[in-house]
């Protein structure tokens, strides 16, 4: 119970700061709590919203998959060999922490404009951190694990999908914890620069027009989105920590 | 260098050749890709020539305000939400979902606040990295053995003298991971809000090679953020290692 009057509180501090910035700043900045929930509520009941927000699903859903299947297969194949690990590590985090925005031209030069930018750029954030967090995990494993695969005789695929993946779950889901923020944060920069659909596209188009509604709108529906996502991350880690 | 270090190299080596060798065999074509011997050597006359100097100082500069920023935001907030439990399971989720939104969607609200220029993209960066200081603050916090706090009230040392003899110390790895990360967000949050809403900076200069068809330029500088990135990466790398050697004496 005092739980929830913290959490209540914490989010009534948050509108209150909102607010006060609305004050100050005034219209042109940005829009008051009450005028962006108005702003939302109105969006919800238009098809075109729902058709953006679908476009922008179906791209990160896309990208998503394809950065959990390269990040997990990344980092376990790194993770396994010692030495490759050793070697790849200052790799990934250097590749982390390029401000891929730059790279945009070069995305864009390789997919073209579409959808294919769009995933490509969602993978780009996202499948690192997951493989890093994959790769430190396997690292950070009991070694008599490994030992008890060798006398088994299993082979490397075996170990990986009967030995490593559960051993290492709780901090893979971290990694993918992140790697779900990153990945739609990169899908959205994507629609933001070159695309004709998506809620990346719902912003930029308003940036232009300086509706600030329709920008914060759509910036505290993703925010909802992101909370109800991490909320289920929560739960799953629980379950993983039984 | 150990051997881990002399195969990255190779590995990094490798990876140019092929690149460079895929860009002069044709097989990636040069208004897509250009080779990266070309990139360094544009590079190099860029920084020679000295029209650039201006705008790469700017951004390093914003860069290491935003971090020095960030990290003593995030330090002291961190300190503050750990203090408090409730506080801080409440603020936890949003927290870890922080990152899903596009920060810079604010823009407007710190050119209203702040001005165009300099001040409202560092305002950018430190609402990039201020987070990942938090948390890593909170996670320091926590891994502070229950041990050392003990053994500091057996000796009756004061509140004070305990976290600046003892906790600060051993917190200090997770912390320094902290910094890592805010330094790496600072840069991607100048180089990013450049790129999209400046008028001056690195990252506008590339917004404004690439919107000019000018590869070779374009290409020189994505080069010159890749090393620039890397070198700092690997010093802060450095000082980590010995942080967390630390650790397991």
């Amino acid at each position: 119970m005092r739980q929830h009057l913290a959490t209540l509180l914490v989010f009534a501090a948050l509108i209150a700061a909102w607010q006060l910035l609305y004050l100050i700043a005034g219209d042109v900045a940005l829009a008051s709590p009450v005028a962006t929930v108005r702003r939302m509520v109105e969006m919800l009941q238009t098809r075109s919203f729902w058709d953006n927000a679908r476009e922008t699903g179906y791209a990160f859903l896309c990208a998503l998959a394809l950065a959990l299947a390269g990040g997990v297969g990344l980092g376990v194949a790194l993770g396994l060999r010692r030495l490759a690990a050793v070697v790849a590590e200052p790799i990934l985090i250097t590749l982390y922490s390029i401000p891929k925005v730059t790279l945009y031209p070069l995305v864009l030069l390789t997919f073209g404009l579409g959808i294919s930018a769009k995933v490509a750029f969602g993978v780009m954030h996202g499948l690192i951190p997951i493989a890093i967090f994959a790769m430190n995990a396997i690292r950070q494993m009991k070694p008599v694990y490994l030992r008890s695969s060798r006398v088994l005789r299993l082979t490397s695929l075996q170990t990986a999908t009967s030995i490593v993946l559960p051993a290492i779950l709780p901090e893979l889901l971290s990694g993918v914890r992140i790697g779900f923020s990153l990945t739609l944060l990169g899908v959205l920069i994507g629609e933001m620069f070159a695309s004709r659909h998506g809620l990346g596209f719902l912003i930029t188009n308003a940036m232009g027009l300086g509706d600030m509604a329709t920008i914060m709108a759509v910036a505290l529906f993703l925010t909802a989105f992101a909370l109800v996502a991490n909320g289920m991350f929560s739960s799953l880690n629980r379950m993983t920590h039984r | 260098m150990t051997s881990a270090g002399w195969i990255r190299t190779a590995v990094v080596v490798a990876f140019v050749g092929v690149v460079e060798l895929l860009c002069r065999t044709g097989l990636i074509p040069n208004t897509v890709l250009i080779p990266p011997s070309e990139m360094a050597r544009e590079l190099v006359s860029i920084l020679e020539g000295g029209e650039m100097t201006g705008d790469i100082a700017a951004t390093f500069r914003n860069a290491v305000l935003a971090t020095v920023i960030a990290v003593a935001i995030g330090f002291a907030v961190g300190i503050v939400i750990q203090a408090m439990p409730a506080l801080r399971r409440s603020v936890e989720p949003l927290l870890a979902s922080y990152y899903s939104v596009p920060t810079f969607i604010f823009y407007p609200v710190f050119i209203v606040l702040f001005g165009v220029g300099d001040r409202a993209i560092i305002a950018i960066a430190v609402l990039l990295a201020v987070v990942a200081m938090i948390t890593a603050t909170l996670n320091g916090i926590d891994r502070i053995p229950p041990v050392l706090k003990k053994t500091a009230r057996i000796y009756r040392m004061s509140r004070v003298r305990t976290a600046l003899l003892v906790e600060l110390p051993a917190a200090a790895p997770y912390l320094f991971t902290g910094v890592k990360l805010s330094v790496a967000y600072a840069f991607i949050g100048v180089i990013a809000s450049e790129f999209i809403l400046s008028g001056s900076g690195l990252g506008y200069e590339i917004a404004y090679a690439y919107n000019n068809f000018e590869n070779r330029k374009m290409y020189a500088l994505m080069l010159l953020v890749l090393l620039s990135v890397a070198l700092i990466n690997s010093v802060l790398d450095v000082i980590d290692n010995r942080l967390q050697s630390r650790l397991r004496r």
